[in-house]
């Protein structure tokens, strides 16, 4: 493993969702992130990527968020994050400010950095030898994949994961149909227009349980919260994760939603 | 029509429920998507395509004046008349005008959104003259008294039940099933109208420059019909629909059909060069131009610019997951969908229309299918932003993001708050670590449960590891 001084230096962006609903996926991006030669710290100033505020319409306070994160980040060679929403988010960070404000070529070198996670190591560090950690739990199942709209249309995140997943022994990927249609999460959407995020995360849950696989992945935690909360509403067995977690070897928790004791048993 | 934008959630909650609905509105969800995606691989070349359009456009959009001028003295040359109207009212009382002027009756009308817009129908049966919908779709909807609920498949709300209902109430024939047997009915009924209307009115895909001509595509036929026949034919368009020349039209067209329907070609593509010439075999004696502004002038000037480069073909609503739940009626207005959601607030006023740019999720797939590149989700965040200056945005959400916002521009605070809540809802989720009945949440659990977090957050976890590891 590489621990010379050319190391990449990374500043894990953890995202509000994955900071508060599943450290797992923040530990298993790090782990990754480690794994593959990078040294990575966490900046504690930073919170949200402001996207909420973004979408209300309140451009003030997301160029707040905006400058924080930017400072935040600053001296870091690359940030990365477990979510192609937020990263996405930050790349519209050169849209808050005009031309002349210096914060604009601040948020365009902002921009160049921020990676989601199966991107920058597909894409940045080129990995293609890539390898779960041997002494993690072996996971052995069919795998079906979400692709979340941000990630997916902002930043071109399709095939990295899928590649990632590839070199994992014992996945079988079995797509489902429309895996590029919205699962009706959308930030704060899904409480403004909760009878339509509904519909959607509905026709979501159908597409994921025809596929037939066990585990439903994705790389937004958004998503997968909805589309976990959905599955286990209507009775479905199928179990979420975030993809970092297979990828990082870290499946022995329990998946979203699910309590301690089930995946002990199981 | 009447404005219902207002009741967005409402109108779309009722939709929700409407098992007719539903099923036509699955047939939407499968069939376009899928015929255009057949089309766009059979043209490597799509989107080099579309980049050109996009340019293209751009350049119309910013030499407008010019090209609607060359335009209209080309019209004037080959004997016809152009109408410069700024206004839905302007337009609506110089057609009623010429119509007076020929002692119209009754006018055809082939299918024409922008007539829609300017509600001309209701003006025009206001004063005595009897406008009859020639597109099937647009007819069994004016039989039934409804507006369309999309832009080029105005009836796709209806089932076969439905339009079987319908003839069936109109036309006193026996009831049937048989789209070939409905479709008869409604030409033997349209045929008389046709040879018997004063006036025939047709919208225009495109204007070109260089000609002066006017084209619509179809694919029933029944627009050569109404612009052929009577002695006078109205075109009905708006100003951004001007394009240089009949080569540049092409493009568009190429795009046009395979964006909308998934066709390579529309079947009917129908130029109209002014009225009939000397020698000429069929034609209209008088032949006018009504272009309609209601707005667009003012979109040049301001950042919802790039909406004017759109060219109706409806692929944004067609992939659209929020059209494809509660169909286009809901929004409430002509226009539905994306492309709605961002001219409606511009047409009828953002008060009204506050409520479109606002639903959408900003997947951005209707941005990846639009054959102009206009990206839609970008305007409709302009609408947000212009709503959230103008103090328009809902109080709750006003609220609930300035107390968000006030936590988020102070890290240290923000932490307090992120362990609080991790711990709240970890409470609230117990053994089952889930949650199905959440206060002031109950739009996600009303519908769904919400996983309760799995530990700490990590933040605290990532301390406390950080000290471990230094103390160690």
């Amino acid at each position: 493993m590489n621990t010379n001084k050319n190391q990449p230096v990374v500043g894990l962006f953890i995202t509000c969702l994955a900071d508060l609903y599943r450290p797992e996926v923040g530990f298993a991006t790090v782990k990754l992130l480690e794994q593959s030669g990078c040294r990575v710290d966490v900046p504690t100033q930073q919170t949200c990527c402001g996207q909420p505020a973004f979408n209300t319409g309140d451009y003030s306070t997301t160029a707040d968020i905006a400058r924080q994160t930017i400072a935040a980040f600053d001296g870091f060679e690359y940030v990365v994050a477990p979510s192609g929403s937020c990263i996405g988010m930050l790349h519209h960070y050169p849209e808050l400010f005009e031309d002349n404000d210096p914060w604009k070529a601040r948020a365009e070198d902002l921009k160049k950095r921020a990676f989601e996670i199966t991107s920058f190591l597909v894409d940045v560090l080129k990995i293609d030898d890539f390898k779960v950690d041997s002494n993690a739990p072996a996971f052995n199942g069919s795998v079906t994949y979400h692709d979340s709209c941000s990630g997916l249309r902002e930043l071109g995140i399709k095939a990295q994961p899928r590649q990632l997943l590839a070199k994992v022994d014992g996945v079988e990927l079995k797509e489902m149909e429309e895996s590029e249609t919205c699962c009706g999460f959308g930030g704060t959407f899904c409480v403004k227009y909760p009878d339509i995020s509904n519909r959607m995360v509905g026709n979501k849950t159908q597409n994921i349980v025809d596929a037939g696989a066990k585990t439903l992945l994705g790389g937004d935690l958004g998503c997968l919260l909805n589309m976990a909360g959905k599955l286990q509403r209507e009775g479905h067995a199928v179990e979420v994760r975030h993809v970092v977690e297979i990828l990082a070897g870290m499946t022995d928790q329990p998946a979203l939603g699910e309590a301690q004791s089930s995946v002990k048993a199981g | 029509m009447q404005i219902t934008s207002p009741d967005f959630k409402q109108n779309a909650r009722i939709a929700l429920q409407d098992v007719g609905l539903q099923k036509a509105l699955g047939n939407v969800k499968t069939g376009f998507p899928h015929k255009r995606a057949t089309a766009m691989a059979r043209l490597p070349e799509f989107d080099q395509l579309r980049d050109e359009a996009r340019d293209l456009k751009n350049h119309i959009i910013e030499n407008l004046d010019l090209y609607l001028e060359a335009f209209e003295s080309k019209v004037l040359e080959n004997g016809g008349h152009v109408h410069w109207c700024r206004t839905s009212e302007d337009a609506r009382k110089t057609i009623l005008k010429i119509c007076q002027e020929k002692n119209a009756k009754t006018v055809t009308k082939g299918k024409s959104m922008v007539t829609e817009e300017i509600n001309l129908n209701e003006y025009l049966e206001a004063n005595g003259v009897t406008p009859v919908e020639t597109d099937l779709g647009e007819y069994i909807l004016q039989l039934r008294g409804e507006h369309p609920s999309h832009i080029i498949a105005p009836a796709i709300h209806l089932n076969l039940e439905d339009v079987s209902e319908t003839f069936h109430a109109n036309h006193h024939k026996p009831k049937s099933m048989d789209p070939a047997v409905l479709m008869q009915e409604a030409r033997e009924e349209l045929r008389n109208k046709f040879v018997a209307a004063d006036v025939g009115i047709t919208g225009a895909n495109f204007l070109v420059a260089e000609t002066g001509s006017s084209i619509i595509v179809t694919n029933e036929g029944n627009g050569d019909l109404t612009q052929i026949l009577p002695k006078t034919h109205i075109v009905v368009t708006s100003i951004e629909k001007v394009v240089p020349t009949l080569e540049d039209m092409t493009l568009f067209l190429r795009l046009l059909a395979r964006s909308a329907t998934g066709q390579e070609f529309t079947v009917y593509n129908t130029l109209s060069t002014g009225p009939r010439r000397e020698g000429d075999q069929d034609g209209p004696e008088d032949y006018h131009v009504v272009l309609v502004d209601n707005g667009r002038s003012e979109m040049i000037a301001s950042e919802l610019r790039e909406m004017l480069r759109c060219i109706r073909c409806a692929a944004c609503m067609n992939h659209c997951p929020v059209y494809g739940a509660v169909g286009g009626h809901s929004y409430g207005w002509v226009y539905p969908g994306p492309m709605g959601s961002v001219l409606t607030p511009q047409m009828i006023g953002i008060e009204k229309g506050a409520l479109l740019p606002n639903a959408s999720t900003f997947c951005g797939k209707c941005e990846s299918v639009c054959p102009v590149r206009i990206p839609l989700p970008k305007l409709m965040r302009y609408w947000r932003r212009n709503e959230f200056e103008k103090h328009l945005t809902p109080k709750a959400a006003r609220w609930g993001i300035g107390v968000w916002g006030f936590f988020a521009k102070r890290p240290a605070l923000y932490r307090q708050l992120s362990s609080f809540s991790n711990l709240a809802l970890r409470t609230l989720g117990g053994k089952k670590a889930r949650i199905n009945k959440l206060p002031l949440a109950s739009g996600w659990t009303d519908g769904r449960d919400m996983p309760a977090p799995s530990g700490k957050t990590f933040m605290q976890l990532w301390s406390e590891k950080q000290k471990n590891g230094a103390s160690s």
